[in-house]
C-alpha cells in the first residue's frame, strides 16, 4: 500500500503552471467515475437497497451547478478546528494527539481557496458520540468528535483531534473499520460537493474493509491514506498527518459563441 | 513522448455513514459543540420571497424511508439569482438569502423539511429561461457517492414544461419524479416530494 504518496511535497512544485486562466467559471471537468465506488456495490450490504438502478442522466453544468454556498469566517467559532479543546469538559480527551493538515486542491493543481472543511470521528477508543452509536467501548466525556475549518488563500486547512479508534459494525459479522476522519468539502459550486473518509498510513485493516474497498481503483484508494508526516509534528506533543484533498476542476470560457445576429 | 498533462485526480467518494450528524448536524446526533449551526432553515424575518416548506422522504428499494439520510438543497433566491460570484445574471442579490440549508431526516418517521423561498426563473447564461427549481444532495449510509437531483414546483406547469432540463428527460413519465407538489396546510405553503432511489418511479439523478 502506498500512502498518498505526492502529499509530502507541495505539490505545486512540479507542476506547470495552472493550465487554465484563474478566473474560470465554465463547467466543471466531466467527473471519473471509475475512480469512484459505484452506487450499487453488494460488499457493502448497505448500498443494495440504497443505490439507484437507472443511469444517471449526464447534465452540462448550468449556473445551479457551477454556483454553491459561500461561508465566512462568521461561519465558525474560535475553537472549531480544534477537537482536543472544543468539547473538553474537565480535562483533554484520551488517545494519541494528531495534527491533521493539508490543502484543498482542484485537478488542475490549484489552491481551493476559503472553502468550508468539515469532519468527523470515533473517539480514541473507536465510539462515536452518537445516540443511535451502542458500540461497547465508552464515551469520552471530553471528547465531541467534530470539527471544521476555513481554508485559507492556499487552500490550506488543519485541525488538532485525537487518533480515531477502529471499530466494529454490523456488515459481515466480523467486519472492522480501519481507524478514519470523515471529511466533508465544497468547493466553489455545488458540483464539487463531495464527502469522503480519510484513512491512517499502516493500518492493517485498510486492504479488508468492504467500504474503503469499494473503490474500484487502487491508486484513487491509496489517495485516501494519509502518511505520517513528522517535519509538521510537535516535538513532545503531536504527531502529525497530511491529507491533501482534490476537487474537480473548472473549465473556463474561452470564447463566448453567439450566433450571427445575436 | 507528448507532454505530460499533469491534472490531479479527484479524490474518490465515500459514504457519509450512519453518523453523519456528528459532523454536520451535531444536534441530532444529540449533543451541543458549535457556536453557530447551520439547519435547514433558509429564510430570516428579512429575506424576499414566498415562505415555503419543502416536505418529503427518500424511499429505499423497499420502499422504507431513509431514517438516517442527509439532504442540501442549493437554489436562487426569489429573483432568480444565485448567492454567489459567478451569477452576473439580472434578478436582484438577496443578502439575506444564502441559498444553501441541510437536514437530516427524522430518525422515526424519515420526514426531511426545509424551510425557504420559492425561487425565481432562473436565466442561464445563454439566456435560456429555466424553470423555478431547487439542487439537491442526498448523502447516507449506504449511499457511496453523493446524490444529485432537482426538485421542480407543481405550480409551474408552462415553466416545468419548456425546462431545458426537464426535457432531456426522455420518458415523460420520469419527469414527474423531480416535481413536488404545492399544497396549503394551516396557512403555510408546503410542497411535497419523495425521492425513489429504486423502483418503477426511480427518481431522476443526474450525473452533473
Amino acid at each position: 500500500m502506498n500512502a498518498q504518496a505526492p502529499a509530502l511535497r507541495d505539490p505545486r512544485l512540479n507542476r506547470p503552471e495552472p493550465l487554465t486562466p484563474p478566473l474560470g467559471d465554465g463547467g466543471f471537468f466531466q467527473r471519473d467515475r471509475a475512480i469512484h465506488p459505484p452506487a450499487h456495490a453488494p460488499g457493502y450490504k448497505s448500498s443494495v437497497l440504497r443505490s439507484p438502478r437507472q443511469s444517471l442522466l449526464s447534465l452540462e453544468n448550468s449556473i445551479s451547478e457551477i454556483t454553491g454556498p459561500v461561508f465566512g469566517h462568521n461561519d465558525l467559532g474560535p475553537l472549531d478546528n480544534d477537537l482536543i479543546r472544543n468539547y473538553a469538559k474537565d480535562g483533554d480527551p484520551v488517545g494519541e494527539r494528531i495534527i491533521v493538515h493539508g490543502r484543498v486542491l482542484d485537478e488542475t493543481g490549484r489552491g481551493v481557496p476559503n472553502t468550508l472543511v468539515e469532519f468527523w470521528q470515533a473517539n480514541a477508543g473507536g465510539r462515536y458520540r452518537h445516540k443511535k452509536d451502542t458500540y461497547l467501548a465508552p464515551i469520552d466525556p471530553n471528547f465531541g468528535g467534530c470539527g471544521r475549518a476555513l481554508t485559507d488563500d492556499t487552500g490550506y486547512y488543519y485541525f488538532r483531534t485525537v487518533k480515531p479508534g477502529p471499530y466494529p459494525w454490523r456488515n459481515y459479522v466480523n467486519s472492522w473499520r480501519p481507524a478514519h476522519i470523515h471529511f466533508s468539502v465544497f468547493g466553489s459550486g455545488f458540483a464539487q460537493r463531495l464527502i469522503t473518509q480519510m484513512y491512517f498510513e499502516g493500518d492493517p485493516l485498510i486492504p479488508v474493509c468492504p467500504i474503503l474497498t469499494t473503490i474500484p481503483d487502487k491508486d484513487a484508494l491509496d489517495r485516501l491514506v494519509a502518511p505520517l508526516d513528522l517535519n509538521a509534528s510537535t516535538p513532545f506533543d503531536s504527531l502529525a498527518y497530511r491529507f491533501d484533498i482534490v476537487l474537480r476542476g473548472q473549465r473556463s470560457t474561452y470564447f463566448e459563441n453567439r450566433t450571427a445576429g445575436n | 513522448m507528448p507532454q505530460p498533462l499533469n491534472y490531479l485526480n479527484e479524490t474518490a467518494s465515500q459514504t457519509a455513514g450512519p453518523y453523519v450528524h456528528i459532523g454536520l448536524i451535531p444536534a441530532m446526533a444529540g449533543f451541543d459543540i458549535f457556536e453557530k449551526n447551520f439547519s435547514n432553515v433558509l429564510v430570516s424575518p428579512n429575506t424576499k420571497g414566498e415562505r415555503i416548506t419543502l416536505e418529503g422522504k427518500v424511499l429505499d428499494g423497499t420502499g422504507t424511508p431513509l431514517r438516517d439520510v442527509l439532504l442540501e438543497i442549493w437554489q436562487a433566491n426569489a429573483a432568480g439569482r444565485y448567492n454567489h460570484p459567478a451569477d452576473r445574471s439580472a434578478g436582484a442579490p438577496d443578502d439575506e438569502f444564502r441559498g444553501w440549508g441541510r437536514a437530516g431526516s427524522d430518525f422515526e418517521s424519515g420526514l426531511v423539511t426545509f424551510e425557504t423561498i420559492k425561487p425565481g426563473a432562473i436565466t442561464d447564461r445563454t439566456g435560456r429561461k429555466c424553470a423555478p427549481h431547487v439542487n439537491l444532495w442526498i448523502v447516507a449510509r449506504g449511499i457511496n457517492i453523493g446524490l444529485n437531483t432537482r426538485l421542480y414546483f407543481s405550480d409551474e406547469e408552462a415553466a416545468n414544461a419548456a425546462d431545458p432540463v426537464l426535457n432531456l428527460i426522455e420518458q415523460p413519465v420520469r419527469r414527474k419524479t423531480l416535481i413536488a407538489t404545492r399544497s396549503e396546510r394551516a396557512g403555510k405553503i408546503v410542497y411535497s416530494f419523495t425521492i425513489n432511489l429504486q423502483g418503477p418511479e426511480e427518481t431522476v439523478f443526474f450525473d452533473v
